[in-house]
């Protein structure tokens, strides 16, 4: 079944590739319905930790694929679903820019951006959503899901801090017995 | 010509010179490689001016995939052609890889004990706060006309609420979304 894995892993991930308008930040619920509710390669609450982990690490956000590559496959997953999910974009953006360099496409550029941001926008609310609902964390859980939306939303901290704290908190909580 | 072929023909960066640049961006990116790509892109590397970095960031926002991921491809196939665009995606994503698999081998090292699982349990918590927090702040900095505010409210509904499969859902919003943008581009 090895290599269903890997088939499964370039189509969902090489698909989502050209979904991902803004990043991987607004295909979270996406990978999850496919990932967890279709193929069922793991439960919510372990696909929320794995996108905590992702998150956690330096570089851009596609890592989300990675870590899923991983999970269900180990090292040659994570290749796998890394390069799925970078190489679709990639060479369209590689496409536009050279395209772009023959033909004047500033204003396509500009409406194409306009008509997308709102969509980026509306899809990573999505993602949060639907990452906080799949932590199955509790009433707790939401509030600590609420205080870091409201400290990034107001703050520039660095986005580890406030991760830091919440988990602290969350596990101290659980240490004291409440949740 | 645009800014950015100005800046292409003025000064043509070696790949070792492309591959460290990104090997940076790519390892000081903590909680985000955006702020530390202008740093090294405009202010260290001289590649790009603000205009030029303005305008590939305008280009990479209008195409799907990460940003950061979308200006490596570009300025490396700018520079130094699809050799270049490889060593710039290459070098972007490597420190970043190794250290998920660090961090990801600790976590199978740790996963069975409960503590773990709870800590990462609020570990995810947060993350989707981390999510909701940015769009809400990208949201009340973007100055969007109502239509613009009825396309995100749409796509969260979709996606977010009703949990349609995104393909439907992005090949019924897109559309509409340029025919918005276009008719109130005009009106500008």
């Amino acid at each position: 079944m090895e290599r269903g894995i890997f088939g499964q892993l370039i189509l969902t991930f090489g698909t989502i590739s050209l979904m991902a308008i803004g990043g991987a930040n607004a295909v979270v619920p996406e990978v999850h319905r496919q990932i967890v509710e279709i193929l069922g390669w793991m439960d919510a609450p372990t696909f929320a930790r794995l996108f905590a982990i992702a998150q956690t690490a330096p570089g851009p956000n596609v890592m989300l694929a990675s870590i899923v590559g991983w999970h269900v496959a180990g090292t040659s997953g994570l290749l796998v679903a890394t390069g799925a999910m970078l190489l679709p974009s990639s060479v369209l953006a590689l496409a536009c820019s050279r395209g772009l360099q023959r033909f004047s496409g500033n204003r396509v550029v500009r409406i194409v951006t306009l008509a997308l941001v709102p969509i980026a926008l509306g899809l990573m609310l999505a993602s949060g959503a639907v990452a906080a609902l799949a932590a199955d964390a509790g009433l707790f859980g939401f509030a600590i899901t609420a205080a870091t939306a409201v400290v990034t939303y107001r703050s520039k901290v660095n986005p580890l801090v406030p991760m830091a704290v919440g988990t602290l908190a969350y596990t101290a909580v659980w240490a004291a017995g409440l949740v | 010509m645009n800014a950015l072929e100005t800046a292409a023909s003025a000064s043509r960066p070696s790949l070792p010179n492309l591959f460290t640049g990104f090997l940076k961006i790519g390892l000081m990116g903590f909680g985000g490689v955006g702020p530390v790509a202008r740093h090294i892109i405009v202010a260290e590397r001289n590649w790009l001016d603000d205009r030029a970095y303005a305008e590939l960031m305008g280009l990479c926002q209008a195409l799907p995939g990460a940003n950061t991921v979308n200006a490596a491809v570009m300025l490396g196939d700018r520079f130094r052609g699809a050799a270049g665009a490889l060593t710039c995606v290459f070098a972007l994503m490597a420190m970043p890889l190794l250290s998920l698999v660090a961090i990801a081998n600790l976590y199978e090292a740790v996963s069975d004990h409960p503590l773990a699982q709870v800590a990462l349990t609020g570990a995810a918590a947060s993350a989707a706060g981390l999510i909701l927090g940015t769009a809400a702040r990208l949201l009340a900095k973007a100055d969007l006309a109502r239509w613009a505010w009825v396309m995100a409210a749409a796509a969260f509904l979709a996606v977010g609420v009703l949990r349609l499969p995104m393909l439907p859902s992005l090949l019924v919003l897109v559309p509409v979304g340029l025919v918005a943008a276009s008719l109130g581009a005009r009106r500008v």
